[in-house]
């Protein structure tokens, strides 16, 4: 019976041309943007580096601060985050680093943009940054404010060109010499809390970072001794902002929370909507869109193809095929279709990421192919085919036999 | 073996009601040939596709064998056509996107069998009608006698009996129509299936064993 209908459907697709091109590449094309986007959102949601101890670790970006005729919300400044913050006592460390600031250096009178960060010390024992060469500067030269830094990779490639260890040199940035500490693996723009091309002592920073303001330029992370320990965690921070005196009498409540990453990433409200449902509702309306066309599309299209067989379906009739048997058949049809197509988009998003990674529009995002997006990918097939299968096959397959019989010939 | 009680058929638009058949009482004896004419818009074909199940009537009850039909549904007359009936149409009906081979065995789709089996039994059909040397050609490759022959042996492989064919000589030439009448008389003959043909052609309808001619939707003979 399968095979029967697979026989049928081929030689259906190759009846109309033109038709399954369309349909073809509809279901190709839409597939691998998604998979493409779903890659994307994966590499965004699921790249464990820098940060791989995710699973016990809360972040706190954002300080929210409500006046009587506003809200003010914004990073946090050192001094909170390592006063307050660094006074729990269920955190084994607190990453405290500083929003990236670019800044431009001079070399060969060749203008490079040098984003850099300030770090603490616990920064380098939360995060697993990958070191080429050197080492993290340590306590102590942090708290010498001496001034060392940590490089990316390209930074080093940038400004040094193809050249061995730089360990000892110095680079200059905004007119201060560092000298070198260690080299890093480089960080894809787009992990924002991670991302930088120079990492420097927080105490080297032109801005007084003693400052009691509680809003300033940082961000933390809370690292649990243990998975188990992180809702505690939450609930000490939480606790903790409760009890931070408001600084002055214009503002009502204060409101700051260590939230898990993914949270934080897509962190964008305010506290009244929550940024994940923003940005959930944002994919999903994305997807559903890009999705609903080329749907409506094969719904339209396989009318016509399912409409000039209509002599077949009055035969099968005829000859004992019940409405159901046919509705059955036609979707089965259909999502061969699909799957051909599927496979076709697969084939087409490996291009796509490979194209992309080469072109690198985004430094050092490298997107993969993982098991999850074929996954999704062949959900999403199975979408299309019974979405787009089901409406015509059930309106054709309730044809009057004898007005199909008559329809063609 | 087919009982027609009453048959009515009324076609309605929103503006004008039209009697295609009135009230048609009809009797096939099993292994009966038999032949239906009329002028084009008689009824004819709409009473054969009465008797085949594939249209309801207005009134009337129909019984098949020991059924009465008017009751069943979708599934239920799906699977009965499946069993009891054969269909030969005017223009064919194959599907010109399978081979002879699949489309003979179409109606066994319909039943649990095994894919060797379906081969098996459409091909034995195939030979009846002398196109074993055909069966992996495509109906488009084939004369319209060779595909009226294909037709047939789709209506005979599921062992129905009985077959309701409309018009099976009407686009074939007097020689071609002859030999698929002569296919059907040999069924008759020799299977003992029950025919019911719907003709144009005075020839044909005078070898089969009984007349039915219908005016204006009323049985006049």
């Amino acid at each position: 019976m399968l095979r029967n209908y697979f026989k049928i459907a081929i030689a259906v697709l190759k009846r109309r041309k033109f038709f399954t091109f369309i349909s073809l590449f509809g279901i190709s094309f839409t597939l691998t943007i998604l998979m493409v986007a779903t890659a994307y959102i994966d590499k965004l949601v699921n790249d464990p580096y820098p940060d791989a101890k995710r699973d016990r670790s809360l972040y706190v970006n954002k300080l929210e601060q409500k006046m009587k005729d506003g809200r003010q919300s914004g990073p946090l400044s050192f001094y909170f985050l390592d006063h307050y913050a660094g006074s729990l006592k269920i955190p084994a460390k607190v990453a405290i680093s500083s929003m990236s600031r670019a800044t431009n250096t001079y070399v060969n009178n060749k203008k490079i943009v040098i984003n850099y960060k300030y770090v603490n010390s616990d920064y380098w024992d939360v995060l697993e940054y990958d070191f080429v060469e050197g080492k993290p500067f340590s306590k102590q030269q942090i708290a010498n404010g001496e001034h060392v830094t940590v490089i990316s990779e390209d930074t080093k490639k940038e400004y040094f060109g193809e050249t061995g260890s730089v360990v000892g040199k110095y680079i200059e940035a905004d007119n201060v010499k560092y000298r070198i500490n260690g080299v890093v693996k480089n960080v894809p723009v787009t992990a924002y809390q991670f991302f930088a091309d120079i990492y420097l002592p927080y105490t080297v920073s032109k801005t007084d970072y003693k400052d009691k303001a509680y809003h300033g330029e940082y961000i933390a992370i809370l690292l649990a001794k243990n998975e188990a320990d992180v809702p505690a965690m939450r609930k000490e921070y939480e606790q903790m902002i409760s009890k931070v005196p408001l600084p002055n009498k214009d503002i009502t409540k204060m409101y700051s929370h260590a939230n898990s990453y993914l949270v934080s990433y897509v962190n964008v409200g305010s506290e009244d909507t929550s940024g994940i449902a923003y940005v959930i509702t944002a994919i999903g309306l994305f997807a559903l869109l890009v999705m609903l066309l080329p749907t409506l599309n094969l719904v339209n299209i396989n009318i016509t193809r399912i409409m000039e067989r209509s002599s077949e379906i009055g035969v099968r009739k005829a000859f004992g095929a019940s409405s159901r048997t046919l509705v059955y058949q036609f979707i089965v049809e259909n999502l061969i279709l699909t799957l051909i197509g599927g496979l076709i988009g697969v084939l087409l998003t490996f291009i796509v990421i490979r194209v992309l990674n080469n072109a690198q529009l985004i430094d050092n995002l490298y997107l993969t192919i993982n098991f999850t997006v074929l996954l999704y990918a062949l959900a999403i097939c199975v979408f299309f085919g019974l979405f787009s299968g089901v409406y015509p096959a059930w309106r054709m397959s309730k044809l009057n036999v004898v007005t199909a019989l008559r329809q063609n010939n | 073996m087919i009982r027609l009680q009453n048959i009515e058929k009324v076609y309605r638009t929103s503006t004008i009601e039209t009697l295609a058949l009135n009230s048609i009482n009809l009797e096939v004896a099993k292994g009966e040939f038999l032949s239906i004419m009329g002028p084009s818009g008689c009824g004819k074909s709409t009473l054969l596709n009465i008797i085949g199940l594939l249209d309801a009537p207005t009134r009337g009850d129909i019984s098949i064998g020991e059924q009465k039909t008017g009751h069943l549904g979708d599934r239920e007359l799906a699977a009965f056509r499946n069993k009891k009936l054969g269909f030969i149409f005017q223009s064919y009906h194959l599907i010109n996107d399978l081979q002879v081979v699949d489309n003979v065995e179409l109606p066994l789709l319909y039943r649990s069998m095994s894919a060797k089996e379906r081969k098996q039994l459409a091909t034995e059909a195939l030979e009846k009608v002398g196109l074993s040397n055909r069966i992996n050609h495509f109906p488009t490759q084939l004369s319209g006698g060779q595909r009226q022959r294909v037709a047939i042996a789709r209506a005979i492989v599921g062992r129905p009996e009985i077959i309701l064919a409309d018009e099976p000589t009407g686009n074939l030439d007097s020689a071609m129509g002859n030999e698929i009448m002569e296919i059907l008389m040999d069924l008759n003959r020799n299977e003992g299936t029950t025919i019911v043909m719907v003709t144009h052609d005075e020839n044909m309808a005078h070898k089969t064993h009984r007349l039915v001619r219908l005016f204006d939707g009323s049985q006049v003979s």
